[in-house]
């Protein structure tokens, strides 16, 4: 009878446990995700001023600057999380070849404002990689805790589903940084 | 991060040695004013019996305490004191940098961002310093602004943050704050006893000597002793913060070529000092931090050599040269 007991309180206190563990694994993916939001929603503001900065200078760069500006207009009108994601993930792809461009423009590097956009640009770029990265470890933590047995059976009783990856489009993954070598060195 | 359980690990294991050293930091007061109960006779022994009242012990013991208490909460503070940092302002491009770079680290660590402070000292170096990560300060040096490029410095503020995230910089901070409480005790205490044995010389010279020599014996100990502590709660953390600052950048060759370039700038810190050496990400001390030294200089350094810290972060890039020397480079 008193094995019964202990046998029947172990279960117990390990239910509250494991719901526990995923309550807080499933707090830090939603935490992650907002600090990625943050940063997705810093670049949007920054995206007009940088249109403005090098309006009159990138004339080649013209494509890219468009295909960025059409890409932030389907990220912010995207209806679900799928589509956005992909629309960001042009964003970057674009925003890595303008700041990467306007090292060779010294009429750019000599305007004190466009080098302190530069600089926001690049700390938002970096930004968004080290959230997205920190997110994707806080997706791994969830998702091992809700497939693994047998916190698996507890995940399913109390409806805890598993995250998704917030996947790099492919340049992305080619070139794991953005700012690789871009600020001269002094 | 697959670290976070690491760093919880190395948290609990920093609460616990930061206990022991305020428990030894308090016990090694008590004992100083055990002795000084003797020398000016408010304890007496008479017989094998115990007289008086330890007027002293009990002042050191209190003086203990407050310091200690003084050492967590404003240990930071003292510390920027000491070492003269400004804050860091976004007053020129490269300071903007700076901050940007540290609150990128912060987003891949999942920490609060730290506060900036700089030295103004052309001697690249970096420390960090606090109570908790929600009260933490990252400093670095003008030199190490200059010198590092932002792939380099988000290398260097990786490893501050490691730091932050396992707790060192709590155990650093009450070694630097006590550490220099002791130094300054034990240099009070020198002067206090050659005082006394000049003016004792003419009553009687039994106990006296004995106990002077004592003290003296004592403040000698205590630096060396602080210094001992000093350096065994350093050195693995060194290697340790590298690795996770890897972790944090993705990218074994920004610290590395941060590494290489403070190796190749190196310069001795003007503002670094013996109590609070241990804090910087490379010795400022040292003349030249690719000195290996002998066996005695290794025991006695609060920092495990730059060429072996380079080493294991090519090893990390997977460089089949790893074991060749630095100079070889990447």
């Amino acid at each position: 009878m008193i094995i019964l007991l202990i046998v029947i309180a172990a279960l117990v206190v390990y239910v509250i446990a494991a719901y526990n563990s995923l309550v807080s694994a499933k707090n830090n993916v939603d935490n992650a995700w907002r600090q990625i939001d943050v940063q997705l929603k810093r670049r949007h503001d920054l995206i007009p001023n940088l249109v403005e900065a090098v309006k009159g200078y990138m004339t080649f760069e013209r494509d890219t600057l468009t295909q960025v500006v059409e890409a932030r207009a389907k990220a912010v009108n995207a209806p679900d999380q799928a589509s956005r994601l992909a629309a960001e993930n042009q964003i970057t792809a674009g925003m890595g070849k303008i700041l990467a461009v306007m090292e060779n423009y010294p009429q750019l590097k000599a305007d004190q404002s466009v080098m302190q956009l530069q600089e926001e640009l690049t700390t938002t770029e970096n930004q968004i990689a080290f959230s997205r990265q920190a997110y994707n470890d806080a997706v791994l933590t969830l998702n091992t805790k809700t497939e693994k047995f047998p916190g698996n059976i507890i995940a399913t009783n109390f409806g805890f589903k598993g995250a998704e990856y917030f996947k790099g489009a492919p340049e992305d993954q080619a070139v794991p940084k953005v700012d690789l070598g871009l600020t001269p060195r002094a | 991060m697959p670290a976070a359980s690491d760093f919880r690990a190395l948290e609990r294991a920093n609460r616990r040695e930061t206990v022991i050293l305020v428990g030894v930091f308090i016990l090694l007061f008590v004992a100083i004013g055990c002795g000084f109960d003797f020398i000016a006779g408010t304890l007496q022994i008479h017989q094998g019996h115990l007289y008086g009242a330890p007027v002293f012990m009990v002042i050191a013991l209190i003086f203990a305490s407050v310091q200690s208490m003084i050492s967590y909460f404003g240990g930071a503070p003292l510390i920027l004191l000491s070492v003269h940092a400004q804050p860091l302002t976004p007053d020129s491009s490269k300071h903007q940098m700076v901050l940007d770079v540290i609150q990128e680290m912060a987003v891949a660590s999942r920490l609060p961002v730290p506060k900036a402070y700089f030295i103004p000292d052309s001697s690249p170096n970096a420390f960090a310093t606090g109570r908790n990560p929600q009260h933490s300060i990252i400093c670095v040096t003008q030199g190490l602004i200059d010198n590092m490029d932002r792939e380099e410095m988000q290398g260097v503020i990786g490893h501050e943050m490691s730091h932050i995230a396992d707790y060192d910089i709590r155990t650093m901070m009450m070694v630097a704050v006590l550490v220099g409480g002791i130094a300054m005790l034990s240099d009070f205490m020198v002067r206090l006893s050659f005082f006394r044995s000049g003016d004792r010389d003419s009553d009687r010279d039994s106990g006296g000597g004995l106990i002077v020599i004592l003290i003296v014996v004592l403040a000698v100990i205590a630096p060396i002793l602080s210094q001992v502590i000093a350096m065994a709660v350093s050195r693995e953390r060194e290697y340790l913060a590298d690795a996770s600052s890897v972790e944090f950048t993705r990218n074994p060759r920004a610290l590395l070529r941060a590494l290489q370039r403070i190796a190749e700038t190196e310069s001795p810190l003007k503002e670094g000092t013996r109590g609070t050496a241990h804090l910087f990400i490379v010795n400022p001390l040292a003349a030249n931090a690719d000195d290996e030294g002998g066996f005695l200089a290794n025991l006695l350094s609060t920092h495990p050599p730059l060429r072996k810290r380079i080493e294991r972060l090519q090893a990390m890039l997977g460089a089949p040269a790893a074991a060749t020397p630095a100079s070889g480079g990447v």
